[in-house]
This record gives C-alpha cells, sequence and structure tokens, in this order.
C-alpha cells in the first residue's frame, strides 16, 4: 500500500484569480490533453491566458513576479466548471498550488481535487473578497490553511472555512487515494454486484 | 413508506458500504473509457501491479482525438497518434473489449454505449468524460469522473460518492415546432444557471420528456453537466423498452422480459419525494441560441442580447462581451457566422441528422461559410447513408465525415481559426473550446445550426417550417 500522507495544514503565499464560472478549458486547453502523462501539466496552467500566440507573456496573476511561489489560490463562484479533465487541477497543483479557497466549486472538479490531495475549501463572498484584496495589496501575506479546525488565518485573522465532511475527512485521514480504500472491499464489492440482475445478464 | 426516486433506488441498489471518510461506495454496473483520460489510470494500476477488477463491464472506443477526414496510420498528429496507440495498447494488455478505429461500434463513447444497448435503465454508469450525464436518459445514474476516479473504477468497479438531492424539473405543455431538446436544455440552463445545480441531480419529466424519442432525451440529459447537475436522468418508459429492444447487448426472449420488470421497478415513485421542483412550459420555448461564453447566456431567438448592468450575473456578462464582440441590446438574430458544425455527443444521432436535413434539402450553404456535419458513431454514419441525408447535406454543401468528437472540442484536426463564429450544436461555448483562443461559439440546435450556415448568420429556422 502507498504512504498515508495525512493533509490537514497547508499554507504560504496566494495568488487571487478573480472571476465566476472560470471552466477547466481555460485552466488547461484541450491541446495539451493529448499528452500521455501528466508530467509537464504544470507548465500549462492558464496558458491561454497567459501567453499571446507569439509566445510573449501577457498580464496575468499566474505571470505577476509579486505571485510566484504561491501555493494558496483565490478564487470565486463555480471554480473548474466544465469538463471532468483532471489535467486542470493537475496542472493547478504543479504549477505550485497547494489549496484553493473560493466561493463555490463545481463537482467533479472538487472531487477531482480532493482525490489528488488538493484541498477545495469555501468562505463567503465577502470574506473571499477581503482575502483577494489583502494578497493584491501585500503579496507577501502568508495564508494557513487548516483542514482540521477548518479555518485560515493570515496576519492577525482568522476566518472560518468550509469543506464537505467526506472531504474533509478523506484529507485529514489520509484517504484521500481512493483506491487501496475501495480495494479493501472487493469481496463485498462482488456480493453486492451478484445481486443486481443485470450483472447476470437477467439470467432468472 | 415515503415514495422513492429511481436516484435513490439505484443508489441505495449499488450501494457496497460507507467508508471511514463518510463516503459510500458505490458499484457501477457500466464503465465506458476513451483515449483521452485513461493513460495515466492505466499506468497507475500498472505501478500498483493490479488487474482490471470487472473486465466484462468495461468498454473502450476512441472518439476525442481522431481525425474525422484522413484516418491512415500513423495519424498526421504524432501526439494524437500516441496517445490513440496508448489506449490499443492498454486494452490489449488488459483484455477490455474495444472499439476501435477499424470497428464498425467505433464513436463518440455517449453515443455507442446506447446504440449498442450497454446503456440501461437501473444501472450505474461512470466514464471520465463530463457528459456521461447524457445516459441518464435510460434511467441510468451516469457521471463524468476524473482520471484518479477511471483508476478506482478500474481497479475496483467502485466509486466514492457522496449522496446527491434530486431536483424534479417537468416540461409541462407541448413544444412549437421548430423547437427541440437543444432549446429545452438550454432553456433549463439559463433559467437555474451554470451551478444551480451543484449539489443535486436532475429528473426531467412532464409531457414534453414523456413524448420524446430516446435520442432527444440524450440531448437532454447530455447537457445536465452544463447546468452544474452530475446527473440527469429521464425515467425508463416504453419509449425506452422499444429503443433497447434487439440491440446488441441486451438479452432477448424471456430475459427481456424480467430485464422491463426490473427497469420499470426502478423508475420514481408516482409519490417521489424530491427536494426541489420546478416547473415549466413547453410552450415558453423559443430556439434559443447562446451568446457568451457559457451554455448558461442564452437568449430565445426573437429576444435580444442582455444590457450587463440589468443581468444576473453583470461581471459575467461583461466578461463574455469582451470576447464576443457583441453590442449590449443588439438583437441575436443576423448575428454572421463564418462556420456551421452539426456533431458532438449532444446532437450528431439520427434525429439531429434528420431535423438538420429537412432544412438543407434542395438548398445552398451560403458562399464562404465552412460547414461540417460529424455523425457520433460509424453506425449513425452507416444509417445516415442509407438514408440518404450525406447526399443532402453534401449537395447544399456540407462537408461529411467520420464519427468522432470533432469540432466540439477540437483535439483533433477540425478546429476555428482566429476570431472565426461557429454556430453549433456541441455543448460547450467556452473560451477556446473549438481550438482558437479568440475563436467565439454559438451553441443551438441541428436545424438552427442548419439555417445558419444557409443563410450566413443566425436565423429564425422557423422560417423553413
Ligand atoms: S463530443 Fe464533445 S462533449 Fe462529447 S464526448 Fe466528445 S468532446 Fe466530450
Amino acid at each position: 500500500m502507498t504512504e498515508i500522507v495525512k493533509i490537514v495544514k497547508v499554507g504560504g503565499t496566494a495568488v487571487p484569480m478573480r472571476g465566476n464560472d472560470i471552466d477547466t478549458d481555460r485552466i488547461i486547453p484541450a491541446r495539451y490533453l493529448k499528452e500521455v502523462t501528466f508530467a509537464r501539466m504544470g507548465d500549462y496552467p492558464f496558458f491561454d491566458e497567459r501567453f499571446d500566440a507569439s509566445g510573449k507573456k501577457k498580464d496575468h496573476p499566474f505571470n505577476d513576479p509579486e505571485y510566484q511561489g504561491a501555493s494558496v489560490l483565490f478564487v470565486n463562484k463555480n471554480f473548474g466548471c466544465g469538463s471532468s479533465r483532471e489535467h486542470a487541477p493537475q496542472a493547478l497543483y504543479r504549477f505550485g498550488i497547494k489549496a484553493i479557497v473560493g466561493e463555490s466549486f463545481a463537482a467533479i472538479f472538487a472531487g477531482n481535487c480532493t482525490m489528488m490531495g488538493l484541498p477545495t475549501v469555501t468562505a463567503t463572498h465577502d470574506e473571499v473578497a477581503l482575502m483577494m484584496k489583502t494578497v493584491e495589496e501585500n503579496p507577501k501575506t502568508k495564508f494557513t490553511v487548516d483542514i482540521e479546525t477548518k479555518t485560515i488565518c493570515f496576519d492577525d485573522k482568522r476566518i472560518a472555512i468550509d469543506l464537505p465532511e467526506t472531504y474533509r475527512s478523506a484529507l485529514t485521514s489520509g484517504c484521500w487515494d481512493s483506491t487501496a480504500l475501495l480495494r479493501a472491499n472487493l469481496d463485498q464489492v462482488k456480493k453486492t454486484a451478484a445481486k443486481l440482475p443485470y450483472i447476470g445478464g437477467f439470467a432468472n | 413508506m415515503a415514495g422513492r426516486t429511481l436516484y435513490d433506488k439505484i443508489w441505495e441498489s449499488h450501494s457496497v458500504g460507507v467508508l471511514p471518510t463518510g463516503q459510500t461506495q458505490l458499484f457501477i454496473g457500466l464503465h465506458l473509457i476513451h483515449e483521452i483520460t485513461t493513460a495515466p489510470a492505466f499506468d497507475m494500476l500498472r505501478e500498483k501491479g493490479m488487474d482490471v477488477a470487472f473486465l466484462e463491464r468495461t468498454f473502450a472506443t476512441v472518439d476525442h482525438i481522431v481525425p474525422t477526414d484522413i484516418r491512415t496510420r500513423p495519424f498526421l498528429d504524432p501526439e494524437a497518434e500516441e496517445l490513440t496507440q496508448a489506449l490499443e495498447k492498454n486494452v490489449k494488455q488488459f483484455g477490455v473489449e474495444f472499439f476501435g478505429l477499424d470497428s464498425m461500434n467505433q464513436g463518440i463513447v455517449h453515443v455507442i454505449g446506447p446504440q449498442l444497448g450497454l446503456t440501461q435503465p437501473g444501472m450505474t454508469l461512470a466514464c471520465g468524460d463530463s457528459h456521461t450525464s447524457t445516459h441518464g436518459a435510460f434511467g441510468t445514474l451516469a457521471f463524468g469522473i476524473g482520471t484518479s476516479q477511471v483508476r478506482d473504477v478500474l481497479a475496483t468497479q467502485t466509486l466514492a460518492m457522496d449522496k446527491l438531492k434530486v431536483r424534479r424539473i417537468n416540461v409541462n405543455g407541448a413544444l412549437g415546432t421548430g423547437v427541440y431538446a437543444k432549446d429545452v436544455i438550454l432553456s433549463i440552463i439559463r433559467k437555474l444557471g451554470v451551478s444551480g445545480g451543484k449539489g443535486f441531480a436532475y429528473e426531467y419529466g412532464g409531457a414534453v420528456i414523456d413524448r420524446m424519442n430516446m435520442e432527444e432525451r440524450m440531448t437532454l440529459c447530455n447537457m445536465s453537466i452544463e447546468g452544474g447537475a452530475l446527473v440527469g436522468y429521464v425515467n425508463p418508459d416504453q419509449t425506452t423498452f422499444d429503443y433497447l429492444k434487439g440491440r446488441r447487448y441486451v438479452p432477448s426472449g424471456a430475459a427481456f422480459d424480467r430485464a422491463v420488470n426490473y427497469w420499470k421497478s426502478v423508475a420514481s415513485d408516482s409519490a417521489a419525494i424530491y427536494d426541489d421542483v420546478i416547473n415549466m412550459e413547453g410552450k415558453d420555448i423559443e430556439p434559443t441560441v447562446t451568446w457568451g461564453i457559457n451554455p448558461g447566456q442564452s437568449v430565445g431567438i426573437s429576444e435580444r442580447l442582455p444590457i450587463p448592468d440589468e443581468y444576473a450575473d453583470p461581471d459575467g456578462a461583461r466578461k463574455a462581451y469582451e470576447h464576443m464582440g457583441w453590442q449590449p441590446g443588439a438583437p441575436i438574430l443576423g448575428t454572421p457566422i463564418d462556420v456551421a458544425f452539426i456533431g458532438s455527443c449532444t446532437n450528431s444521432r439520427m434525429t439531429d441528422f434528420r431535423a438538420a436535413a429537412k432544412i438543407a434539402q434542395g438548398r445552398k450553404v451560403k458562399a464562404g461559410i465552412r460547414a461540417l456535419v460529424v455523425p457520433g458513431s460509424a453506425e449513425v454514419k452507416k444509417l445516415a447513408e442509407a438514408e440518404g441525408l450525406h447526399e443532402v447535406f453534401k449537395q447544399a454543401g456540407f462537408q461529411w465525415r467520420e464519427a468522432g468528437c470533432s469540432m466540439c472540442l477540437a483535439m483533433n484536426p477540425d478546429k476555428l481559426n482566429g476570431r472565426e463564429i461557429c454556430a453549433s450544436s456541441s455543448n460547450r461555448n467556452f473560451i477556446g473550446r473549438q481550438g482558437s483562443p479568440q475563436g467565439r461559439t454559438l451553441l443551438m440546435s441541428p436545424a438552427m445550426v442548419a439555417a445558419a450556415a444557409l443563410n450566413g448568420k443566425v436565423v429564425d429556422v422557423r422560417q423553413y417550417e
């Protein structure tokens, strides 16, 4: 079995990415899905927004030297909507993002993130706005996202964050890599399957 | 006992148990795989020395990356060739049944599952593709998953999942002529928002849905995910059973009768309790066109584009105008187009092609417009050709292609160039979706795309009815 890694506290400087409904085609354009492994995904997040056709850098938070090395990403509503591509969280994670804090997340995206050990946590509109403003004014601000106590701390502030209890428990207990957990019950799986009439082709 | 929904019933019968995380371990009755999201999953399996747990419940095809014109191997695009070979190698090594490029059953994964009768009512179904909700048309609990989940299903035939709430959406009455399933789902997403379905499974019902054929129901369920709902479904009925009868993976004889009994039993009880109920009237739905950069930003064909300050999400509207370049308040009617695309897992079946061919019959695509019709599967291509639809399209000036995802996401040679505007029967109008970072997409029904192709601009398809 793989080593258990518990994700309880993640922290560092942050980068704000403003806007609602940022879809996974924007996070990683489809052409990069052609690569057979995730190895190079860290080079590509928001590629078409960060570089013009000639490869010249455009204005974008992910290009801004002020935010280099950030490990917390602040977003607004419905982040990660659209395609189920896991390349999107992989791109962010391999770029260096270790926690995403937003107003809300699309379902498949949040599930994909959790299974990689990348927490997606929510705060209210005003709180996210405050944190984005804080980073923009002082990019050196350090944030600590505590999954266990469901809080985020920076400067002298402490803000409550939320995430589904099942995700919280998976991350903090180190069960976010679910394959081993699921495979342990294979006998029970077979029993459940055997009771489903279609599994036997409706033979009786 | 309180009435249960189809969702409740299938969830219960497929629950293996509760995991230490509190999530439910859910058995997956059918796993469909394709070339894009699976290579790293098979790598992980190999690394851990695992096999595919339920091979007989796993089927593969190639759709996303395959060219739809020249298919000689190796493909011109070396990356496409590499990824296709990776899948070919993996299915061979692990022994997965594969509908490859030379198979009569190759096609978009969401077209071939139903067509082969693999997709059946009362099942759970997963695929590493967000439009897996399509299969919900059959009363199947079908959801899109990520690559790590593909690995979980390969290794265990199960997923760790949280239970959703169920929202019943009734579309009552009847649709007017020239109004299609695509217009219904675009209207639903417009009304409830692109994230309105978060945490919900959508159950579609009402007279309009009851009357839809299976292909129309697939169009409807396909875009559930664009409304934020992981799952969308229609309760199985006689239309469903008639469609399935005689298909390759559907049992026959007495076993078929037993299947129908099971399928009937999974439909929501008449007294089922829903977490939310929405009612809409079919007569209020017009041919609908998206004007923005998400599928919720749409208007009826007779409407004008919204003024950002009067719009529910003013920033979203401004961002959309910035990309699309339209004037707020302008009519959608008459918006020029450069490209017309009829295809994708939303609208690439016989019903769609018949509707589009009816408009194209005896007419010509406007000079300068690039127009493509791309069947969802090799089987659809064959059926359409048997009806002569390909001739109708070709004579009108449409290109007639091989089966695949094509310009829906442009991971293959079919792409927009520069600022081109595409009238598209696909499901996403996201920035860059059709292969050009500056490209623009207007989603609409296949008949509306055909009408736009003939006129070089957005028109009301009802002028042809
Ligand atoms: S047609 Fe488009 S949405 Fe459907 S499976 Fe292919 S790429 Fe995905």
